[in-house]
Order: structure tokens, then sequence, then C-alpha cells
């Protein structure tokens, strides 16, 4: 669901393809019928944006037919933990969670919390300092536990107040009926997949749940991945070979770079980028972000070796390892944050590397105009992207919107050096590092992303050498030694693999983070890949092929954390530890080895026993119970209901996307309460349930190019096999529209207008949907002004409306007018636009 | 399956046959193949046309398409979904069969089409003059020819990367994808993977790749050769002991490439699953040798009817009737030389 696996990861579909020769079946959940469908041994065609609906609907009929997994939800999961008595459901406040504060649009999550335990939870507390998921919550929930078990609990799951019946409650009216009305597919394809789920779940079997971005790109992206969660949980499929939610990446190693901080308010190993006024130093810090229990209890040990890592020999405990050398942040300052950021002055200076917003990012219109309000910008790419380039063919040219004499933004192009020019490894989707080496040299001018770090650093400080400005201090005490070699003087990236994976006080390469100190007498980039380089070896450059070794094939590669291959995999054997069946048997307790044993690595202590029970005070993973999996959560358990860590409630609700042509069939609140939005001109929105916006419109991807273009637009051999943008519509909206199959078609929001050619196809049809028929208007967004082939970008559609908890856009699920023909040209189409209506905020 | 027609000239240097088996019922038209090929073989990009017909933009296997994906988008039930669905949205990717009676090989009048030691059919495109006789000899469609430089599209104009058309025609001509007779390969008996092909300079493919820069080379920069082109099954790549490229690159394993008795085998046995499972429709498609063209070098496993894919149902030969043809028109050239004799004699009378 949410994912087009075939078409967008076609090497990682062929285990799907394979797995359904062996006779697996493969059920294909989407609003449109796509190559996946097309492989997919059941396909449901549903509504953009009700995925929650349907997932809903699944753990309803879990729920209402006992085919929940017994003994795993009972003890792996907070199925009987009770929840505080001031808690309330949307069902009791008509949309709302209890701790709704209607003025900041934001949730006090107090009484979201385990009954008897004090209130101590951070993201709450930041939520009112008017930011909003800036901090990433780790479900570090600390307080007062009972041997390791929370202080109230109802082991029948009979309590009214127990997560078990809330989750019940909640999820009461989604029923069957219900599902059929808001996603528009019938009632007896829901059960089907419902069933075949049920079927395929339990002792002797499992299965797996795959999504990408069809599922996070949502103004309730996460919840989407929550209800996945709960199915998961309840029919006992986390933990276990073959089961699992598979989190698609979109690019080879987006993984990675989350790992390492791509984003804003996280250090690399998802630690919190500390905040200027709750983060003041190092031990406040510290307690700030640590949970007594769970392997968050070596927080401190995991950020003092990362501060290590950045500044060596001048991190120590008398100056709190350089915590304050870190930036701090103190608002939302995510990627469309940024560029409201630019076009109001606040930004002034941009590095863009790898990425193309001027056609990639929601509202790319929007992206290109805060481009050019920059004095400068650093593209690093293949080619010359339209983020580099708008200043000279941006669309906006043609409608006056923007002029060429009048952008004072200096842009500084650098060609970028192919994956096959450089060293380095990838992260993908399931954790696991693969090494690629250097093929060639690059030519010319074009360098790796490492070595224009390396030199950018390295020419900085030279500049600097002379100056005693302590705000200099950061950046000239940095660990920044790294070996050279080339004709380029490229930085070692094994040596930066090392680093990361970190040493020892001897200096030697760490084997896991278990080792790592917060007595500064540890390094370490990032406490997830601790094991990387264990034996200073490169584990990731390790290709043993799968026939030489066993099924898990350890020796391909490497994953983090220390080579598990599965997380959470104590959760494949019983309570007592035997293996739920022999056909899913994965590791178990060995009771004459008195340890941990099986195919893979297991994520767990090797030693402690199934019947471990944590003394009270005990603390870390020392505080988990020896039949509770979930190391990293406080309790040890799968969370049904998230107590903490989210900012738009503890269990998944459906509401309807921030643009869309129907009222919320369960609830009066419409759309997510606790939405982002951006109420500006430049942002306007379409304005919900209106009928100058019939349409559903999204984004989606093709085989053929890859996200915004720029690395296939450019290719002959890729132009030529899509070398036009069009959209897809049904017979049926043709018919409605008058749109002519190959012929064109203008697209309209309340953004701008755009065209595309034509393809009718039977692979688009409308949906009957609480008593009404919608269409579908699906959008490819490769497209932009240049390369072999160009046409309007579909991303320009779209507004800047997000998730709340990380700010992802919804291009999933939006609403349009479409209409036969070209677009006008020039200040016709900003006038054609002003013609349809338009909100500014929210005003639903 | 026979070998190919031809191959026992080999002698002892004949190999076992190789050969595609094209198992529709997993590809995900995901057109890798295509790329592969072009890559891999130096093909042009073949014009930016988008069709309007479902996600097929290629069209056709032709002289700069080696390997087609079809795209079938159909009101009929689907197979893999047991009838369940009333819609179905079918992928092939085709291919050259490289027939075991290859009618372009019977009427190339120059040689350039030639059996390899492996039973395949390849064009040596030095050698070829471009006549087009093979054209209509393929039951399939698969041959076409690459025009010449003067007389592509101007179009290309405002899009080469500044280098003279001349050098990558050079080079590429030079390179003969990869085709080397049987003689020259004697000659070269250069040992397995040394480098890329046998019997010519990697460093002129090299450079070609070089100059143009974007690693592919578009019609308009390259011109034409004026010669027939078609899949070579990688000679080159097979002469190193390699998979052919579109199966190398093929990520369900829809292209399967080995020796043709074991692929039959394994397609005779997938195809049996598959009937059994309820896919009635499931049959393969050139793997028998005793129709038409006494079977295929590159044979599939389709769901449905041939026509279905747009192939022809019972191909056959050409040349195949060839001797009867002879025979007749002999019978006929016989009756008439009798007819006028008789009638000399009927005038004495």
């Amino acid at each position: 669901m949410g994912s087009n696996m075939a078409e967008n990861h076609p090497v990682g579909f062929q285990w799907v393809m394979e797995a359904r020769l062996k006779g697996a079946r493969v059920i294909h959940v989407d609003p449109r019928f796509t190559r996946t469908s097309a492989a997919a041994n059941l396909f449901v065609s549903i509504r953009a944006g009700t995925d929650i609906a349907f997932l809903g609907g699944v753990v309803n009929y879990i729920l209402e037919n006992e085919r929940w997994f017994d003994e795993y939800v009972k003890h792996y999961t907070n199925a009987p933990v009770i929840i505080d008595e001031r808690f309330k459901d949307t069902e009791d406040l008509d949309g709302f969670f209890s701790g709704f504060d209607p003025e900041a649009r934001v949730y006090d999550t107090s009484t979201w919390h385990y009954s008897g335990l004090p209130v101590q939870e951070t993201a709450g507390e930041r939520s009112k300092g008017g930011t909003k998921g800036e901090q990433s919550g780790h479900g570090a929930q600390a307080g007062q536990f009972v041997h390791g078990e929370p202080p109230e609990e109802d082991p029948t799951l009979q309590h009214p107040r127990c997560v078990f019946q809330l989750l019940r409650k909640h999820f009461r009216r989604y029923t069957p009926e219900l599902v059929s009305r808001v996603c528009g597919c019938t009632k007896e394809q829901f059960l089907e997949v419902a069933e075949a789920l049920c079927e395929n779940s339990g002792r002797e079997r499992t299965s797996a749940i795959v999504y990408s971005v069809g599922w996070t790109q949502h103004t309730v992206g996460v919840q989407y991945i929550r209800t996945a969660a709960i199915v998961q949980l309840l029919l006992g499929n986390i933990g276990r070979p073959g089961g699992g939610i598979v989190a698609l990446r979109g690019h080879a190693s987006i993984q990675g770079s989350t790992d390492m901080a791509t984003l804003y308010n996280i250090l690399p190993g998802y630690m919190p980028m500390p905040h200027a006024k709750q983060d003041t130093d190092l031990a406040t810090y510290i307690d700030n972000h640590s949970s007594t229990i769970g392997w968050w209890g070596h927080f401190d040990a995991f950020f003092t070796s990362q501060l290590k890592a950045f500044w060596g020999e001048h991190a120590t405990k008398e100056n709190d390892f350089c915590f304050d050398y870190l930036p701090r942040i103190n608002a939302d300052h995510s990627t469309y944050q940024t560029a409201f950021d630019m076009l109001d002055g606040k930004v002034t200076g941009f590095f863009l590397l790898g990425e193309n917003p001027g056609v990639g990012s929601s509202h790319a219109k929007l992206q290109r105009l805060a481009l050019a309000s920059l004095d400068w910008l650093v593209v690093r790419d293949l080619y010359e992207i339209e983020s580099a380039s708008f200043w000279k063919d941006a669309p906006e040219l043609e409608t006056g919107e923007l002029e060429t004499e009048k952008i004072g933004t200096e842009v500084f192009l650098m060609p970028a050096a192919a994956h096959v020019e450089k060293d380095g490894a990838f992260t993908n989707t399931q954790r696991l590092l693969q090494w690629h080496f250097k093929a060639l040299e690059p030519e010319g001018d074009r360098r790796s992303e490492l070595w224009f770090m390396y030199h950018l650093g390295r020419k900085l400080r030279e500049k600097l050498a002379d100056s005693d400005d302590p705000r200099d201090k950061p950046l000239l005490e940095l660990a920044w030694q790294y070996a050279t070699s080339g004709p380029y003087e490229d930085p070692s990236a094994d040596q930066v693999l090392r680093e990361i994976n970190g040493v020892g006080p001897d200096g030697s390469a760490l084997g896991t983070y278990a080792d790592l100190k917060s007595d500064g007498s540890t390094a370490s980039g990032c406490w997830l890949y601790v094991g990387s380089y264990a034996d200073e070896e490169n584990k990731p450059a390790r290709k043993v092929p799968g026939q030489e070794q066993d099924w898990i094939a350890k020796k391909w590669g490497w994953a983090w954390p220390l080579n598990r291959r599965i997380l959470y995999n104590r959760a494949s054997a019983d309570p007592e530890g035997k293996p739920w069946s022999e056909r899913k048997k994965l590791v178990w307790w060995d009771t004459a080895q008195k340890k941990w044993v099986g195919a893979d690595n297991p994520d767990f202590q090797e030693e402690k026993p199934p019947t471990y029970v944590p003394p009270n005070g005990a603390r870390a993973e020392n505080a988990i119970a020896g039949d509770h999996p979930f190391i990293l959560q406080s309790d040890g358990r799968g969370w049904l209901f998230a107590a903490a860590g989210l900012m738009d409630g503890p269990m998944p609700t459906h509401y309807e996307p921030h643009e869309s042509p129907f009222s919320n069939p369960l609830y009066s609140q419409r759309s997510n309460p606790t939405r982002q939005l951006f109420a500006r001109r430049e942002n306007p929105y379409n304005p919900a349930e209106s009928d100058a916006y019939p349409y559903v419109v999204w984004t989606y991807r093709l085989t053929e190019h890859h996200t915004a273009g720029g690395m296939t637009r450019t290719l002959p051999y890729l132009a030529e096999l899509q070398p036009e943008f069009f959209c897809e519509v049904s017979p049926e909206l043709a018919d409605e529209r008058e749109l002519e199959h190959g012929g064109w078609a203008t697209i309209v929001t309340a953004r701008t207008a755009i065209e595309a050619r034509v393809l009718v196809t039977e692979r688009m049809k409308p949906l009957v949907v609480d008593g009404r028929k919608v269409h579908h208007v699906g959008v490819p967004y490769h497209w932009g002004t240049r390369g072999l082939t160009t046409g309007d970008s579909g991303n320009d559609l779209f507004p800047v409306a997000l998730d709340p908890n990380v700010h992802i856009q919804e291009v999933k699920a939006a609403t349009c007018d479409i209409r036969p023909g070209r677009r006008p040209r020039g200040k016709a189409l900003t006038e054609l636009v002003a013609s349809y209506p338009r909100t500014v905020g929210d005003e639903a | 399956m026979k070998p190919g027609d031809g191959v026992e000239t080999y002698e002892a240097e004949a190999q076992p046959r190789l050969g595609f088996f094209t198992d529709t019922s997993v590809c995900i038209g995901c057109k890798a193949c295509e790329v592969a090929c072009k890559e891999w073989n130096l093909v042009p990009e073949d014009g930016l046309a988008w069709t309007g017909h479902s996600y097929d933009n290629t069209g056709e296997l032709n002289a700069n398409t080696w390997r087609h994906v079809a795209f079938i988008e159909q009101q009929a039930p689907d197979p893999i979904k047991q009838g369940k669905q009333d819609f179905r949205w079918l992928m092939e990717s085709d291919v050259c069969k490289h027939c075991t009676h290859a009618g372009c090989l019977d009427v190339c009048p120059t040689g350039a089409i030639f059996r390899t030691e492996f039973g395949t059919v390849v064009i040596q495109d030095d050698v070829c003059n471009g006549c087009g006789y093979c054209v209509t000899a393929c039951p399939f469609g698969v041959i076409g020819k690459r025009e010449r430089a003067a007389a592509s599209s101007p179009a290309g104009a405002g899009r080469t990367s500044g280098q003279s058309p001349d050098v990558l025609q050079t080079a590429v001509a030079s390179d003969g994808l990869g085709v080397i007779g049987k003689r020259e390969r004697a000659a070269a008996s250069s040992p397995a993977g040394a480098g890329r092909t046998s019997g010519q300079s990697p460093d002129v493919l090299q450079t070609a790749v070089a100059s143009d820069g974007l690693g592919a080379i578009t019609k308009r920069e390259l011109g034409g050769d004026g010669g027939m082109h078609k899949c070579t099954l990688c000679y080159d790549r097979l002469q190193n002991g390699m998979e052919p490229a579109c199966a190398k690159a093929c990520p369900t394993d829809s292209i399967q490439f080995g020796p043709l008795d074991e692929l039959v085998e394994r397609a005779r046995e997938r195809c049996g699953d598959l009937v059994e499972a309820g896919v009635s429709e499931a049959r393969l498609y050139l793997a028998d040798e005793n129709d038409g063209i006494g079977g295929a070098g590159a044979f599939f496993l389709l769901l449905d009817e041939p026509e279905v894919y747009g192939l022809p149902p019972q191909p056959i030969v050409p040349t195949k009737n060839l001797g009867t043809i002879w025979g007749a028109a002999a019978v006929a050239a016989g009756a008439l030389a009798v007819g006028v004799a008789a009638a000399f004699l009927r005038g004495e009378e």
C-alpha cells in the first residue's frame, strides 16, 4: 500500500516476484492500477488519502473477529497497559484527542501517558514552546516502572482504560461498510484483503507490509505508518522472518543520509539537535533526552562519543566535550519553512547537494521564487538542473512574476561526480550498508561530495588559521585529518567509515555500541554504525555471494545495528524463548548454552534469559525484562498506543487530506487538526469541498525517470522511454471534461495551472465515495524546463500543507480542476488561476 | 531443439546452442533490457516521440531497438489474478528470435548474416550493403535499416554535444558491434574475457563512448551506416563467457539466458506449473522445433494467444517452400515447353 514498488523499486521487486513464484500472495492497494498492480495477485483501488480508514478497518476486523495473536499481543505489546484516566478519545471529542489547544493547534500530550507514571515527556513541552515536531521523540517515557513493567496493567485486557480496549473503542466504527464508503472499494474487496492478512499470520506464517511515499506524503503521513504498525503488532508480524513493515526509500542512500542526520533536527544516530533554550548545557541536554530504561539509557555515552568524533582532543570533560560548539535550533527549520525564510530574507545563502526543489518539492513554483530571493546559491549536481537555472528559464519569467535582471542570486554550479566515480557506502531500506568502489576518476571539474566537503572545510580552516575569534573555534578545532590520494586528493571514504564506527581508548576500531563510554575515552560518529568497521575490517565491503553462505547472508555487506538483519528479532521466539514454530524460527534461547542463538544476530542481550525480571532501580537495557523484545522502548514493548513522541495523537484517525472534495464521514473535524499550514499569499489553498476543484490529484514517479528528472531527462536512452509530460485520466473523466487521448489538458489549482499530454487509460477508474463518483488525475512529476525532454512540473500544482511530526508535504492527495487544451501563456496564465477560488491558511 | 541451420559447419568448434527464454508472467515492464541493450551495443537513441500507447514509447523492434517491451492494456480477465479482474496489463519483452531456420540468413545475398557457433544469427555490418532483403524475409519484423547520416533528421542539430558525427560513426563502424566472423575469430583466438570484443581494439570503443560524454549515442549525432541491424544476442559477450546485457539487467529474471535445451526444459516446467495454478492460457511460443521456423533460439512464455502481443500465431520462414516453389516452377516451365512443342507438332499436322 502507498507504494508502486515494481515501478520505483524494480530491483527490490525481484524478491517480491520470487516470493510470488514460491506461492506468496501479492496484494496491491492503491488508487491507480500500476505496473505493481499488474504483477499482483489482487488489486484493490481506493481513493487517494484514505489508507488509514482502510487499515483501521483491518484493525477493527482483527479485533471484532478475534484474529489477533493473543500471546504475542499480551506479552510483546502495550495492549495490557492502563492509560491515564484523563485521556479522551476522538470518539469522545468528535475528532480530537484530549489536550488540544485550539489557539496553538497543538496537543498537550500529558493525558496520553501510562497511568501511574509521572508526567515527564519532552516532545510535548517543546511543542508548547511554539515549535512543532522539531524534536523527534524516542518513545523514551521515563518513569517508575515496577520490575520493568508499567505500574498499572490488566493482563486480561478487559480494563476499560487498557490500551487494548481503547484501541477497540477507537476503531469500532471502522466497519467494512465504512471502509467502502470512505475508500470507494467494495466491502468484499476489503474483506478479502483483511482475511488474507489474518490467514497468513500467526505461528506458522507471517505477512509483510510494504510502503513508500504514497503513505508518508500526507498531512497524516506518520499516522499511516502507525496504523500499519498496529496491524502488524496485533497479528504478530514484527521481529519475525517474512514479517515487518518495509519502508522503501526513494533514493539509493536516503536511509544512510537520514542515519547521518540529513534533517535539521537530529544529529547522526537519531539524537536530537540541541534546542537553544532548553538544552543549555551538556548535563541538561543529556537529562532532557536520555531515558533511564532501554538502550536510550546510554544516550550520554552515544552522545559524548559523537562529540569526541567531531572535536577529538579538543573535546574534554572540562569543556562539556565542546557541547557549546554545536549549533542550536529554536524553531522549525525544515525545508518548507526555510523556503519561506528565503522569501522573507531571513535565509540569504543556500547549499543544494543532489536535490532539485525547483521541480521536486511541493509548490515548486514557491521554491523557485525562494531561490530567486537568495544572495548566493551553491548547487552541486550532475547537470545544470532547474534549481540552478531558474534565473534564465523559470516559467515565472514568462508570466512576469520573475525578471532575470532583478534576480540577485549568484549561483555557483559545482559539477558532481557520479556514484561510479567515488568510493562509499549506500545504506538501503533494510539498514544494509553496501560499499561501492570507484570505477574511474571523474573528468573535468567533477568531484565527489566527500571531496567537496573535506576541501571546503580545509580551505575555511586555512583562511581562519590566525583567527582568535571564539566563533571560529568550532571550525578550527574540528577533527579534520583525513588521508588523501589520487590526482584530486580525494579523502579516504574508508577512513570516514572507520571514524563513524569509532575507536576505543587504545585507538582501535570498536566492535559494539555497548562499549561506548560517556567519559570521553571513546569516539564514534554514529552509535548505530559501531561494528561496521569491527576488527579493522570494512564490513560493508564484504561481498560473499548468497550461495556461499546461509540464507540470512550475514556476510553480504553489514546491517546496523551490529549486523542484525531483522530488528526486534527476540519476538521471533515465544515468551519462554522457544521459536513460535519450526517454519518461522529465527533466534531462540538455547538453555544448554544459556544464550540466544539462531540464524540472525539476536537483537537482544545475548545472555539475558527469557525469565529475567529486572530488579527495581535497574537502568538502561538491564531494566528490560527477558520477555520484552522492543529494546529501544522504555517498556520493551511494541506500542499499539503511542503514549509519547507524536504530535497528532496516540492512535491513528482517519482525517481527510487538507484539500479534499469530501467531508470526514467519521467526525465533524475534517482534517488533521495539528497539520502544519502556512497562511501566506504565496501559498494559497484550494477551498475544501469546492466545486471548482472537483477532482483528486497526486504525484508519482515512473520507472523510466528518477525523481526530479535531473539524472534521466538528460540521458537519451531514458528520455526516449518516457519522452513527454503526461497526465493519466479515466475514459469517464475524459468524457466528462472532453479530454482527448493524445491531446493536451490543463490542470488547475490555486497555485498555478500546468499543461500535460492526456493519457486516457482504463487503469484509472472513478470510485464511488459516500454515494458520489470521484475521479482521479494522475501526475508524474519528473519534468521541468531542462534536459532532452521538457515539460511543466507536476509539483507546481501542490500546496505547502505538512505533517506536524516530520514536516512532510501532502502531494499524494489534493484537489484540482482539469480542462481540455493547452494552458494560457504569459499573464493570461496567472489570470486563469486567479479566476479560481482560493483560501489563505486554514479557513475550513 | 535442433541446432540452428549451419552450425554444423563449425564442426568441432560448434558450441551448445544458446538463447533466451522470456517469461512474460514475471515481466514488470521496467525496460531495463531496452536500456542495457542500447548501452552495451551502442545502439542509438530512437527518437523522443510520445506515442500515447500505454507506456510503450518504443513502438517496435527495428535497427535502433533490439529489445522492445510491449504493453497491452485490455478489458479481459487478468490471468495472474485468476480472472478476478476484468482488466489486465500485460508486458512482454520482445527480441530477435534467432530462428532455427532463419529467413534473413537464407536470403542475405552478401553473406553479411551468418550463423554463429552458438547457433545465433548475426549481421556483420561491415559486410552488409543495406539491400533490405532480410527485412521482408523476417516473419517477425525484427530487422530494420539504420539510415545514413545524410538521411537523418536535421532536428538534432541543436542537440549535438559538439563533436563531429563522423568520428562517432567511424568508431562504431570499426567496432562492427562486436560481430566477428568465424575466420576472424579463429585468427584472433584471444583468451576468453581478455577484452570486450575479440578481433578489434577495445580502445576504439572506449573512444566512441567517451566522446559522447553522456554514455549514450543519439541517432542524430551518430548518423547511420545504411546497414541492417538487429539483436546479436550479444555475440561479443557470449564469446567472453558473459550473458547478454538484457538478461543481465533484467531484475525479475523474466529474461533468462542459457543453453537452449535447459531453457526449454525449465520453460515447460514453469508453464505446466502456471497452467496447474489456474493460468489456463499460459503457453510457450516458438519452443516447438516442428513449427514454421524450426523453433527459435529466443522463445517466450505468453499468457494468451500470440496475437494479443502482436506476434504472428504461426510464423513460417518464407524460404520454407523455396524448393517446392522452384519445383513447381520447373514443372510449369516443363509443361509450357511441352505445350509449345505440342503446338508446333499440331501445326505440322
